[in-house]
């Protein structure tokens, strides 16, 4: 066995002392015929003769050699780094073919690996430095009757824990945020409410300090300590070594700040870095609506739990619908109809991820797409080559090369390619890791957080990737060359057009497959182009023109409820009262904002649900004149008034979806809503409007007076001219008046929330658009290449017609038409995929019908104009042969 | 007669090598190919150069060592011998080669139809 490895070893160094142990083998067959000769003179034989005899004996010395070459190194190793050495030669042989080539896929796999950075990075192993990623699920409740997941209550959460033996453990992050000010600067920052355990199942240890203990999380308030980010630390407290043990005030609340998280670690929510964590006992400080963790009707918080090993998510979420089943009967009040869901990391619903996945799944389409065409294009060039090198490539062959050696040699000149390209192409992708935050809006100063990963599952694939491009593109001279016929090629060097007609097959065939794959990418571009345009030029039922919005947060500044009242009636006076301003009101939630509507089980008189179904409508906490301000008409009734507060009777306006299918031909006006057992009078009608999506189909939803159901956090819209910069320092001047403590939120237009709603679909586009323009480009180099060597092939043929009375005009349109008829061919292929394709961009397609016609009319303009750019110079260069000297060509 | 020499069998050329360097010591690359000629009566048709991959081979190895010397008549040649290791290989090859030959040896004595029997 060792005696194995040693000659292993041996072979290995043999490889390298290749000149060396040559020429010692050398002196050795000398001296072995010189003995043979003496041996034979002495034996009587004439010189010559003795010379003649040791020579037979001693059989070829080549091959000799040969065999001692073969037995002593690694003769597979040698070839390769021969055919290595050699690809490397006729690259800078053609330095414009391997630019172009190694451009033509350093986009491809480039591309390739942005996109699997960004999945990995987003959606597969979204939180750097946490343990056993792949293990993780993220939990939701459900609710029949309900489309849409709610959170889980903290009694529900702490059930599902002490009842599952599939998990070993799970844990709550929910995302907040709160103003921070230190020193000069107050700042929004991200933070999230986590269950104690928290740090300790996630294997990530505090540098300086400690993480939450157990019990942390029990208790109304009882534990305000934090741990802060390397970020925050750095940043807002200079990396202070004595940090442990100080205070922070947050959200009025005095924190001991008791440990500083390692660099790299970001929390566990997709989208945002988290800059602070708090245990779950500080809730009420941090959530709206009061102290919570012993209600088990409040379904606020977002959790994850992580498999044992080997457990599936199947085998989990029986488990975890069976706790639930048993939670619903125990707790029928509160937990009918409930139950709770296990998703896929990568499926996240309350995260970015969620967002995010539609659209990461149809760029990895797309990208696959501009690799094949960037394939394509590469094979074309070494198609040409491969003519190019016919005589070279056939000399091989018939001094005895074998298939199998030409073959790899071919390979290993496309690998080199692509290797080549793959560097390139991880440097391109590795550029691309933060393109993602930069196609999403800046929310209160701060950027989103998504960074692709580049680690070695991403690498590995962008490998694999590579190989698989080399094979594709690397194959197709292969085959050619493998049908080379020596004989005739050897006496003939190529002719016209017609004889290669059979060859030129391929190319023609590789430009239309290049061509319809561009298609389909045009056309799907344009579909979500058109989506995005509709969905901002739709109404969403409240005018976003002329509307601010912004926000105080007063639960950051520590103001109790009667405070914040009086408050917020002071600041809607003054603001009221500023130039400007037509109308101002407050409301709990904005529309196609950050925030997230109450949600209410409601009964009505004379309307009986179906069993097992609790009827529960979203609805907001508004001021007087919020419908006004917002431009969403009132089609009858009144709105809500000063006087509609505490000690006046409860009152709501619904909208017409509700009026329409709770109080079916009936006015609803006086009716009564019951809403969380309260029984609520309906004042008014409000015209139906979008509220959580611009996609959201029209639903039920309701306002009451927010002095009827009160939370101190509000938003303040504002009906105005001005511009929101103007308006942000008016503003920011008259709450500095007010009190110095308080922080503004950013004023934006209500356009801009639109706009910021709709941004997963503007990533979509711009991504799609711009790989669109990528495959066009390729496609154009791809048809430009074939048309110019058809030309350049048939010069005789061109020559020909020209000497027979062809004119200028007719060559040109000649070559004109033979490359509209690929991309012709092309385009009906490209129609043909795209009709059944295009289905898949299932929700991001928004009132557009898949086979839009005007998106598949305008791909085929944007392509044909293309090829007729591209078709252009080789049409030209036809026009310019000298038919006497294409005669004399051959 | 050139037609009705033996080729030699995978790895044969090799255990010829080492009985040979066993039998008579050091030995350079012609004199251990005359030597296996003249054992084999000259049944054994083989290029004399083809043994120089063998010698490399057993070399690595380390079944046999060798070293630069100088001959009976005077002449630079490198000189072979078999090392400890290359004998213990040796004898387990050789039983080995007996064990086959008698076993062939006995296949081979079938007489021709004795299975229909």
């Amino acid at each position: 066995m060792t005696d194995h490895l040693r000659q292993r070893l041996h072979r290995l160094r043999a490889m390298f002392q290749r000149a060396e142990q040559d020429r010692d083998l050398d002196k050795e067959m000398f001296a072995h015929l010189e003995l043979a000769i003496e041996e034979n003179l002495q034996r009587g034989l004439s010189p010559s003769e003795a010379q003649r005899q040791a020579l037979i004996h001693f059989g070829g010395p080549q091959q000799a050699k040969e065999k001692h070459r073969e037995a002593r190194g690694l003769p597979l190793v040698e070839t390769l780094v021969q055919d290595f050495r050699f690809a490397l030669r006729m690259l800078h042989r053609s330095p414009g073919f391997a630019l172009l080539a190694i451009f033509c896929l350093t986009l491809g796999i480039g591309a390739n690996a942005a996109v699997f950075s960004w999945m990995e990075g987003l959606l597969f192993r979204p939180y750097p430095m946490v343990a056993n990623q792949e293990r993780l699920v993220a939990l939701t409740g459900t609710a029949r009757g309900e489309s849409g997941p709610t959170g889980l209550s903290w009694p529900d959460f702490l059930d599902l824990q002490r009842n599952s033996t599939l998990c070993d453990t799970f844990f709550v992050s929910k995302i907040m945020g709160t103003t921070l000010s230190i020193g000069e600067r107050a700042q929004v920052v991200t933070g999230s409410i986590v269950s104690a355990n928290y740090f300790d199942v996630l294997g990530v240890h505090p540098i300086l300090g400690r993480a939450f203990e157990p019990g942390d999380d029990v208790g109304r308030s009882a534990h305000p300590v934090t741990v802060i980010s390397y970020q925050l630390w750095k940043e807002r407290f200079g990396g202070d070594p004595q940090i442990i043990g100080k205070t922070q005030r947050m959200n009025g609340v005095i924190h001991t700040i008791i440990g500083v998280a390692p660099e790299g670690f970001y929390g566990t929510f997709v989208g945002w870095a988290m800059k602070f964590w708090v245990p779950a006992s500080m809730e009420d400080t941090f959530e709206a609506g009061g102290y919570k963790l012993e209600d088990r009707g409040e379904r606020w918080i977002e959790s994850y739990g992580r498999l044992k090993p080997g457990v599936t998510l199947e085998q989990a979420q029986q488990e975890i619908s069976a706790v639930a089943k048993r939670l619903e009967a125990d707790y029928p009040t509160t937990n009918r109809g409930r139950s709770i869901k296990a998703w896929p990391l990568w499926q996240t619903p309350f995260n970015n991820a969620g967002t995010l996945l539609p659209t990461l799944s149809i760029m990895l389409v797309v990208v696959v797409f501009v690799l094949l065409i960037a394939c394509a294009n590469v094979g074309n060039l070494l198609l040409v080559r491969s003519f190019a090198r016919r005589h070279e490539i056939t000399v091989r062959v018939a001094v005895g090369a074998g298939r199998r050696r030409l073959l790899q040699q071919l390979l290993i000149e496309g690998l080199v390619l692509s290797a080549l390209a793959a560097t390139g192409g991880l440097l391109v992708a590795r550029w691309c890791t933060h393109l993602l935050v930069l196609l999403l809006p800046v929310r209160n100063g701060n950027a989103m957080h998504l960074p692709g990963e580049m680690d070695w599952r991403v690498m590995a694939l962008s490998a694999v990737v590579c190989l698989v491009a080399t094979l594709l593109f690397a194959l197709v001279p292969a085959i050619q060359t493998s049908k080379i016929d020596l004989a005739g090629t050897l006496r003939s060097e190529m002719a016209g057009v017609a004889r290669g007609r059979g060859k030129s097959w391929a190319r023609y065939g590789l430009v239309v497959v290049q061509v319809s794959l561009c298609f389909i990418l045009l056309v799907g571009a344009g579909l979500l182009l058109q989506s995005l345009q509709k969905i901002r030029s739709d109404s969403p039922g409240f005018s976003t023109d002329g509307v601010l919005v912004t926000a105080v947060n007063l639960v950051a500044s520590g103001y109790d409820v009667e405070r914040a009242k009086s408050f917020q009636d002071q600041l809607i006076d003054q603001v009221q009262a500023l130039p400007g301003v037509e109308s101002a009101a407050l409301a709990r939630v904005t529309p196609l904002g950050y925030g997230t509507f109450s949600s209410a089980p409601i009964a009505v008189d004379g309307y009986q649900p179906p069993p097992d179904e609790q009827p529960s409508v979203d609805y907001n906490q508004v001021g007087p004149g919020y419908l006004a301000t917002m431009g969403i008409p009132l089609l009858s009734g009144r709105e809500f008034t000063r006087s509609d507060n505490e000690t006046a009777a409860p009152v709501a306006i619904i909208n017409e979806i509700m009026a329409g299918r709770y109080w079916p031909g009936k006015n609803p006006v006086g009716e009564r809503l019951q809403a969380k057992s309260k029984w609520l009078q309906i004042v008014g009608i409000a015209k139906t409007s979008k509220y959580e999506s611009m996609r959201e189909l029209p639903k039920p939803f309701f306002y009451v007076p927010r002095r009827q159901d009160f939370s101190i956090s509000a938003a303040l819209t504002i009906r105005t001219r001005l511009r929101p910069a103007i308006m942000a320092a008016a503003l920011s001047r008259e709450l500095k008046a007010m009190d110095a403590n308080l922080a503004l939120y950013e004023v934006i237009s209500l356009q801009e929330q639109v706009d910021r709603s709709t941004s997963a679909q503007k990533v979509a586009v711009t991504l799609t658009g711009t790989l669109g323009g990528l495959a066009l480009v390729l496609a154009a180099i791809g048809l430009y290449g074939v048309m110019s060597y058809t030309v350049s092939q048939s010069t005789r043929e061109l020559g020909l017609r020209m000497a027979l009375g062809a004119n200028t005009g007719g060559l040109f349109r000649l070559v004109i038409s033979r490359g509209l008829v690929l991309t012709i061919g092309g385009i009906f292929l490209g129609a043909v995929l795209a009709a059944g394709l295009t289905r898949l961009l299932g929700y991001l397609l928004y009132k557009v019908s898949p086979y839009d016609p005007f998106a598949f009319g305008s791909a085929f303009l944007v392509l044909t104009i293309v090829s007729l750019i591209a078709c252009f110079l080789p049409a030209w260069r036809a026009t310019r042969v000298d038919p006497i000297v294409a005669l004399r060509y051959e | 007669m050139a037609e009705s020499k033996l080729d030699l069998l995978q790895g044969t050329l090799d255990l010829m090598v080492l009985q040979t360097l066993a039998a008579m010591g050091s030995l350079h690359g012609y004199g251990i190919a005359r030597r296996i000629e003249q054992v084999s009566g000259n049944e054994v048709l083989l290029n004399q150069g083809t043994i120089y991959a063998s010698l490399v081979r057993l070399q690595q190895r380390g079944w046999i060592s060798a070293e630069w010397g100088t001959s009976t008549n005077n002449r630079k040649a490198k000189f072979y011998s078999i090392t400890k290791r290359g004998r213990k290989q040796l004898s387990q090859d050789a039983a080995y080669w007996q064990r086959l030959s008698e076993v062939m040896g006995r296949v081979l004595a079938l007489p021709e139809g004795s299975e229909d029997k």
